[in-house]
């Protein structure tokens, strides 16, 4: 019964595909069977909107006259990155404000611009022949810039740890505030609708892929950083800890307020809710199955936050089913669990995938170069050394 | 038993007054004292929960009024800014009484104000900044 990619982007064109969102297909294949779900389904939508911190944009302001070489450039007080070409930047989620700190970072700037604010650009620079300008202090918006893009090195974390904390301090992490003695337990991915946990190897999602991010139609632009293929896996195949990621690039022009919110965490940083949806084409009853896991199929493993150590140790694996029911066992004792990851608007992003797809508005695109697969690579620490070391 | 939540206003005067003592010794009442403002010499705030008999509640609440206190049904509340809530769930985690919590099957955010002690945590957690206390 496989199905190949032209095939399924034939049936896209004519709008005869069947598209149903991971839950939907989950729920079609308890009822009737793999086999028969993978016949009668085309596409699979995902989706999952949680904070990802390695993300930001790559803003043009285009020339003033007299032109200026930005050096240390700010946008709304936040330092955006002075290394590159006269008026190009990046913005990075997590720069905080040099004036109101965590509170109103690179996050909170990319959300006004999409938003539609005009904010307020400030740029230095020792002035060269060619660029005299040495100051320039001006407003844009996004429509005034030439181009302006997501490029985030590191999203959709495939699967990720459940945070609890057994010292006896509150500690505020990036996956909340984590209540002393076992107190409560964070946890954060979109679990059966996530993305890069639908297709557990990578076979379909790869560099090059069409994909949804916030609300713009983007790309797989690369492994994304920590990319680690190697991690533990189940008997389905699926990471029981933090595995695969994705680069993800996409006009930020595009993007929808709906889709990307700016993040304060206290005690933490700034960062930012991306919205990511992916489009799984059901070529064969092999990836079906891993289409077909539910929550109560996925695990994730319990990490001890409270030990600040690269390697903290792990407190068992429970199921995402468990964590949603607000409340997991760990040696015994109860503790309540609350989620970072928007379910809610998970489901939106692949509903609204799925609505793309179905109303012939996106069609899939076969990965140009598979990501890293299982084997081939893990992820190496950094060690401290001196020079003479090496 | 009846229990409800009142806000206490106490003229500047009336501010040190031990009135938990009375209401628990004299009227048999169980105070729960949810969060209070009070400075000698200033006008002070309380939100209480009286929990008791009824036929003492109401003597109990006029005792407060005839100390001069103010008292008026709780307007103290958490209020959420749903446009700007992206129902993450994270002010659930840290909510120990429980009155947040998520929907397993919707995944909408619930709210139990009876629950609710008015500690803040969650209005520190949100990442948002999509929740206030009005007090």
């Amino acid at each position: 019964m496989a199905k190949t990619w032209d095939e399924i982007n034939a049936r896209i064109a004519a709008g005869e595909a069947v598209v149903m969102t991971a839950e939907e297909f989950g729920a079609l294949a308890a009822e009737e069977g793999v086999p028969a779900a993978a016949k009668k389904v085309d596409v699979v939508t995902t989706g999952t909107f949680g904070p990802m911190c390695s993300s930001g944009v790559v803003l043009n302001f285009g020339h003033a006259d007299p032109p200026i070489r930005m050096g240390e450039i700010t946008l709304n007080d936040v330092e955006a990155y002075g290394g590159l070409a006269a008026v190009d930047t990046y913005l990075g989620v997590t720069q905080p404000s040099r004036t109101k700190g965590i509170e109103y970072g690179g996050a909170h700037v990319i959300e006004d611009l999409i938003r539609g604010k005009a904010v307020r650009l400030r740029a230095q620079s020792a002035g060269t022949d060619c660029y005299p300008r040495t100051e320039i202090d001006t407003w844009v918006t996004l429509d005034d810039l030439n181009q302006a893009y997501f490029f985030n090195p590191r999203n959709a974390y495939q699967n990720y740890a459940v945070a609890v904390n057994t010292s006896d301090r509150a500690i505020h992490t990036y996956l909340g505030t984590l209540l002393p003695h076992l107190g409560n337990a964070t946890y954060c991915s979109a679990g059966a609708l996530s993305p890069l946990l639908n297709d557990p190897t990578y076979r379909t999602i790869g560099v090059g892929s069409r994909i949804f991010v916030a609300g713009a139609a983007g790309y797989v632009a690369w492994e994304g950083t920590q990319h680690n293929p190697n991690q533990t896996r189940d008997d389905s195949g699926v990471p029981v800890a933090p595995a695969g990621t994705l680069a993800v690039i996409a006009d930020l022009k595009a993007a929808s307020p709906e889709f990307y919110s700016a993040a304060t965490f206290t005690g933490y940083g700034a960062s930012a809710f991306v919205g990511i949806g992916v489009p799984i084409p059901v070529l064969d009853e092999e990836i079906a199955a891993t289409l077909a896991l539910t929550d109560a199929d996925i695990t994730a493993t319990v990490i001890d936050y409270g030990v600040a150590r690269r390697s903290r140790p792990s407190l068992g694996r429970v199921t995402y089913a468990q964590l949603r029911s607000g409340e997991i066992e760990i040696d015994g004792k109860k503790v309540q669990t609350g989620p970072i990851s928007s379910i809610a608007k998970a489901r939106r992003i692949a509903e609204e995938l799925k609505s793309w797809i179905t109303e012939q508005r996106f069609e899939l695109v076969k990965p140009l170069q598979l990501l890293p697969q299982p084997g081939s690579q893990g992820v190496k620490p950094l060690e401290i050394r001196s020079e003479e070391a090496n | 038993m009846p229990r409800k939540r009142f806000d206490l206003t106490f003229p500047p005067n009336q501010a040190t007054k031990p009135i938990t003592y009375h209401l628990v010794k004299d009227y048999d009442l169980t105070p729960n004292i949810l969060r209070a403002q009070i400075q000698p010499g200033q006008e002070g705030r309380m939100l209480l929960e009286i929990t008791g008999p009824r036929e003492s509640f109401d003597a109990g609440v006029a005792f407060l009024e005839q100390e001069g206190i103010t008292v008026q049904p709780a307007a103290t509340d958490i209020r959420l800014d749903e446009d700007a809530c992206v129902l993450c769930g994270l002010c659930t985690a840290v909510c120990r009484p429980g009155a947040l919590t998520m929907s397993a099957e919707t995944g909408a955010l619930l709210f139990d104000k009876d629950k609710c002690v008015y500690c803040e945590a969650c209005v520190v957690a949100c990442p948002r900044r999509a929740i206030t206390l009005s007090f």
